[in-house]
This record gives structure tokens, sequence and C-alpha cells, in this order.
């Protein structure tokens, strides 16, 4: 029997489980013999979180799928028999709808972890990129699953961002006609949007993770510090500074998710629509083709990118978008660190997008920066040159920098919700530009300044 | 090498046959060109179904009754189209915006081609009567009716009257001509129509008269 080659350290039942199944040697790799920084701070709690609504969504999703009617006829209708009807079908609604922004908060929170401590580089691009594309696709499932309540946001939502498409040139139109399979926002739509939020998008969403996971464990977490654990190793080669994460970071979690489920707990019961900001007010009217609603802005989770798309326009095109790529464009050429080949390509780039401000209108440009505006994370792992991962050891102003972004970011947030405004459209526009200059100046900006020096070992003080 | 099914190995020499590497690859290719003609049917099928495609036939408004200044909605094709009784100021303000307007004559349609009569300044059959589809040329939401002049939120301060599109902001004029330097690049389309009577109105077809 070739399975008794097998060297296991079990017996008995769990034993004959793991001559067939690795069970014991998984929960090892994963769990019990993964050994974590011991320096992990309030940050890294969200990565955790993220996974616990993940699950929430998926089973308080089921649940609404049991009563939930995908016909443009009864789909408002059906929403409302859940919350009146359905016996807890309204604590199951708002689970679920809230749960969607805090998936959002969580997130945003994940990724500006990332971004204070260096998670990105090297070696562990790769579990950025999954990450990037879980974000991206977790906008596809957040956008999709709006249109289900079939209330006026819900409908001009996405007739807006269906034409989104409209804009691309020559095939445009075609193409968000192929998306929304009717003239207009339909049944048609929405049975297909059902089909994605439910089933398509969620079976991505979960490969997306796990191979987010197995990435993750291939290299080891990074940590506050910015140093690789990985280098300092005892006789048995178990790094010095970590601790295994069971049961030591189940048990840390656990008092994180006891914070958090308290937090979610007080919206769902005490103000699940959060003001118009969760559940925004006119997807309380049912959807009226005839009609858009005097104001309608995006959820909050999508505004800042809402904002840069409002904000191009011909004018600002032609004194805000060209003076900025001509400036990168002088310091791409005037950088000594930057290769030809580099410097071809930007120029190339560049010159194709002016030539592309002649061509083609403000509105597909409006689209491209959207879309640029998520895209560009991706680039990350490449663009930072700092010699340092941690913004500990950063200097100083490096911290100001990621301040203005997050104000920046903050701010570009909140022109997405307001009204369009003449002045609201002068601070998008002075926002745009400060965001992708963040992006796209940062291989200079980082590596320039007094970087601290970094520890050998983590600091870390026992409680 | 191959005649040897009975001692079978896996050196590397036995495995390297051109001739079968050859017949591997080309299997291969056709296999693939195959699947990918299965996603043909599975990507047509997003198109709009028959029963969509004939859904969009003419219908009929009254415009009896029609107060000056007032507008009226009617649905065609799942779009709303508007019916508004222009007052004589309104047709005024048309000189005046005349040269604020990205597409004076619309030349550059949004997505139906500009009907022939009206392709004037008061983009209409009637000057008194404009008929428009009520979807911006942006991103598709339905803009709403400014008709008052003047300063207003999200308005400038010598609004002359018109439409304003809430999603993004873009602004037409009492003739639905998009302002210059707005989210939105081209005017407000005319649906074919004729005048049945004085007051019946057919919209989506221009032959019937």
């Amino acid at each position: 029997m070739a399975t008794a080659d097998k060297n296991i350290g079990t017996s008995g039942v769990l034993g004959w489980v793991d001559q067939r199944f690795p069970l014991t040697s998984t929960w090892k790799a994963h769990l019990s013999e993964y050994y974590a920084p011991k320096n992990f701070n309030f940050w890294y709690f969200f990565g955790g979180l993220a996974t616990l609504i993940l699950v929430l969504q998926i089973v308080t999703g089921i649940f609404l799928t049991m009563h939930y009617k995908a016909d443009s006829a009864k789909a408002f209708e059906s929403v409302e028999y859940i919350m009146r009807d359905v016996p807890w079908g309204w604590l199951i609604r708002y689970m679920h709808s809230t749960g969607a922004s805090a998936f959002f908060i969580v997130i945003y929170m994940h990724m500006f972890r990332g971004l204070l401590y260096g998670s990105y580089r090297k070696p562990r691009e790769l579990i950025w990129i999954f990450g990037c594309l879980i974000f991206l696709v977790l906008m596809a499932e957040a956008f999709f699953g709006y249109l289900l309540p079939w209330g006026q946001m819900s409908y001009w939502g996405a007739q807006v961002i269906v034409n989104l498409f409209s804009a691309i040139p020559f095939i445009g139109p075609e193409l968000s006609l192929w998306i929304r399979g009717d003239y207009v926002v339909g049944d048609a739509t929405l049975n297909r949007f059902f089909a994605f939020h439910v089933i398509a998008i969620p079976l991505v969403l979960l490969g997306l993770v796990t191979a987010h996971i197995i990435a993750l464990h291939e290299v080891g977490s990074n940590n506050p510090d910015g140093v690789e654990i990985k280098a300092k190793k005892n006789a048995a080669g178990i790094p010095l500074d970590g601790i295994p994460f069971h049961p030591y970071y189940t048990v840390h979690d656990i008092m994180g998710v006891s914070v958090f489920l308290l937090a979610f707990s007080a919206v769902i019961f005490f103000a699940p629509e959060m003001g118009g900001y969760f559940l925004e007010y006119n997807n309380f009217v049912p959807a009226d083709p005839l009609k858009t609603p005097a104001h309608i802005a995006p959820v909050w989770y999508f505004t800042p990118y809402y904002s840069i798309l409002r904000a191009i326009t011909s004018d600002f095109i032609l004194w805000g978008l060209t003076p900025f790529l001509l400036v990168f464009l002088a310091v791409v050429w005037m950088s000594r660190g930057t290769k030809s080949l580099s410097k071809l390509i930007a120029t190339l780039a560049v010159g194709a997008m002016l030539v592309g401000f002649l061509v083609l209108d403000a509105k597909f440009w409006g689209v491209v920066a959207m879309g640029a505006s998520v895209m560009i994370f991706f680039s990350m792992p490449w663009i930072d040159n700092s010699k340092v991962k941690s913004i500990r050891y950063r200097p100083t102003w490096h911290k100001y920098i990621y301040a203005a972004f997050v104000i920046v970011f903050l701010v570009l947030g909140y022109t997405g919700v307001q009204p369009p405004s003449p002045v609201g459209q002068v601070i998008a526009q002075v926002g745009t530009l400060l965001y992708f200059a963040f992006f796209l100046f940062m291989p200079w900006w980082s590596e320039m300044g007094e970087f601290k020096p970094v520890p050998d070992r983590v600091t870390f003080a026992a409680h | 090498m191959a005649d040897h099914p009975s001692n079978v190995s896996f050196e590397h020499d036995e495995l390297n046959d051109s001739s079968r590497r050859n017949a591997l690859v080309a299997a291969s290719a056709a296999g693939a060109i195959g699947a990918a003609a299965c996603a043909i049917p599975f990507v047509t099928s997003f198109e709009p179904s028959e029963r969509a495609k004939a859904a969009g036939a003419p219908v009929e408004a009254d415009i009896s009754g029609m107060a000056p200044g007032e507008l009226r909605r009617v649905e065609w094709r799942g779009n709303p189209v508007w019916i508004v009784r222009r007052t004589p100021e309104m047709l005024e303000s048309l000189k005046v915006t005349e040269s604020e307007v990205v597409d004076p004559k619309s030349l550059k349609p949004y997505q139906l081609p500009t009907p022939p009569y009206a392709q004037n300044q008061a983009r209409s059959i009637k000057p008194e009567y404009l008929v428009v589809v009520g979807i911006c040329s942006h991103l598709g939401c339905s803009p709403g009716d400014k008709f008052t002049p003047g300063a207003q939120p999200s308005l400038p301060a010598d609004w002359p009257g018109g439409f304003l599109c809430p999603c993004h902001g873009s602004t037409f004029d009492m003739a639905g001509r998009v302002f210059k330097n707005k989210p939105a690049n081209a005017n407000l389309d005319v649906p074919p129509h004729t005048y049945l009577t004085d007051t019946r109105l057919l919209i989506g077809d221009d032959k019937k008269a």
C-alpha cells in the first residue's frame, strides 16, 4: 500500500485522514506553524475583517436570494417584501447592505496599511496585484448588486456606468448595448446583473482571495517595521521574530472582530441608511426610466473616482491635464536614473495622449481618467523607489505626502457626493491633478530625503 | 522505441519524437479554436433579444391644451421624449445662446441623425413646440428643466433658461443644444416625428403624414 509510506505524525482517525488528505500538514502550514511577525499593530486587523465580511455577505446574500425576484416588474416590491413581511428579513437585508459599505471601509484601511508599510514591495508584488484585482472585482460586485433593488438610484447609477463604455471610440455604443441587452436599462439588464452578482463575480472573488492568501503564505507577512523576519532564524529554522498565527493571531483577531461587530451592529440597528450614505434615499423610490432624480451620486465608496470622471472637461484638458503631462515628461527627461527606453515609452504615451486630446472629446478622457485612477494602484511595487519599506524609517516629510494624499482622496470623495457646482468642479480638478501627481512623480520623490536607520529586528515591547 | 509498449519507460529521448510533437501542437491548436468558437453563442446571448428589438413602435402624443412653458413626457423606446411648448422669450433666448453652444447647427448628432425639418435654430417643425429625447449625450441621465432664467444652484448667473443634467452638470439651451465646456459633447436628439393633426403628434416615425 503506497500510502503507508507517507511519514505523518498522526494516528487513529486523524492518521487515516492524513494518509489520504493533507489535513494536518495544511493546518500546520497555514495556521499553527505559519509564523507571522510578532509586532503587528492596529492596521493588521483589516485583512481578517475583510475575510469575515466576505463570509457575512455570502451568507446573508444566499438568504436574500430566497425571497428576492430578479424581474423589473417585481424586484422593488420583493425587496420591500423582505423588509416588511419576511421574518427577520429586514435584519438580513440591512446586514447585507451595511456589509457592502463596511467591506469598502475595511478594504480601504487594508490598502492604506499596504501603502504605509510598503507591503507591496519585493517579494510581495503578486500579493498586491491579487489584492488590486480583488478591489476591482469587489467594485464590480458592488455595482451589480446596487441595481437589484431597482430603485431610482439603482436605475440611473446603472445607466451612467453602462454608458461609460459608450465613450470608447468606434465600438462604444454597441458595447454598452451588448452589456445592457436592451436599448435601455431594463429587465434583461437586471437579470444578467443578478447572475453576475450572485454567482459569477463571487466565484472569481473567492478564487482571487485564495490566491492572495496563498501568495502571502508563500513569502510571509510584512510588518510595521518593514523588516524581513525570515532573515533571522533560530536553529530550528523558525524566524526569531515570528509567532504561530494560531493561537496567537487567531485570539488577537477575535478582539478585533469583537470591536468591529460592535460598531457594525450599532450601524445595522441604529443607522442602517447612515444618513443616506449607505442606502441612498432616492433608492426608496421605484425606478422611473423617464425621470432622473434631481440629485444623483454613487454610493460613497465610488465617489472619489466619480469626482475624477466629472472633473475632466475640455477646458480642464487644456489648462490642467496638458501642462501636467508636459511637466511629467520634463521630469522624466531630466532624471538621470531613468533608462532611455522608459523615457521613450513615457514620451510616446504622453504624445499619444496629447494627440488624443485633440481628436477625442472630454467625455472619453473622463472615462480614461476614472479608469486610470483605479488601475494606477497596480503600479505601486514598481514606482516606489524608497530605500526602506516602512513609513517609520522614511523621511518625515514623506508622511506629510501620504497625509496629503489621504486628504485629497477624502476631498474627492466629498465633491463626488455633492451636486455639480462651478466651485466643486475646480476643487475636483485640482484634486485630480494632485491624486495623479502622487503616483506619477513617486519614482522621484520616494527616493528623496534623509532615510532613518532600519533596525535588524522588529521593534517590539512585551505588554 | 515506441514499438515496445510492454516496456513502458519515460526516458527523455524516447518521448522526443518530433512528428508526434507536431501532431500534439496541431491537435491542441484545433482544440483551442473549437473551444474559442464555443464562446460565440454565450457572447451573442448578451445581445438584445428578438423581443427587445421588436419593441420600439412609434407612439402618439396629445399636445392639446399645453400651457406656454409646459413640458410633457412620453415614453418612446423606453426613453423619455419631451414636448415643450416654448414661450416667445424662450425662443428669443436661442439667439443669445447660438454662440455659447458647441454645435449650434446640430451637425454632430448623439444617437439619432437630426431630421432635416429640425435643422434650424429652434430645432423643430413648429418653432413653438420642441420635441427632443430627454437623454443627456454624456452618460444617459435625463436632464431636468430649469426654464427660469437667472442665477440658481449649479447654474451660472447669466443662465438663459434651459435644461440641467443632475448627474454631471451638463447644460442645454431651450432647443436642447449643449453649452460649451460641459461633459456632454452633443445636443439632445430630435426623434423623427410628425404632426398627425394640430394637437396629435406621432413620435418615432415621420413617414406617415
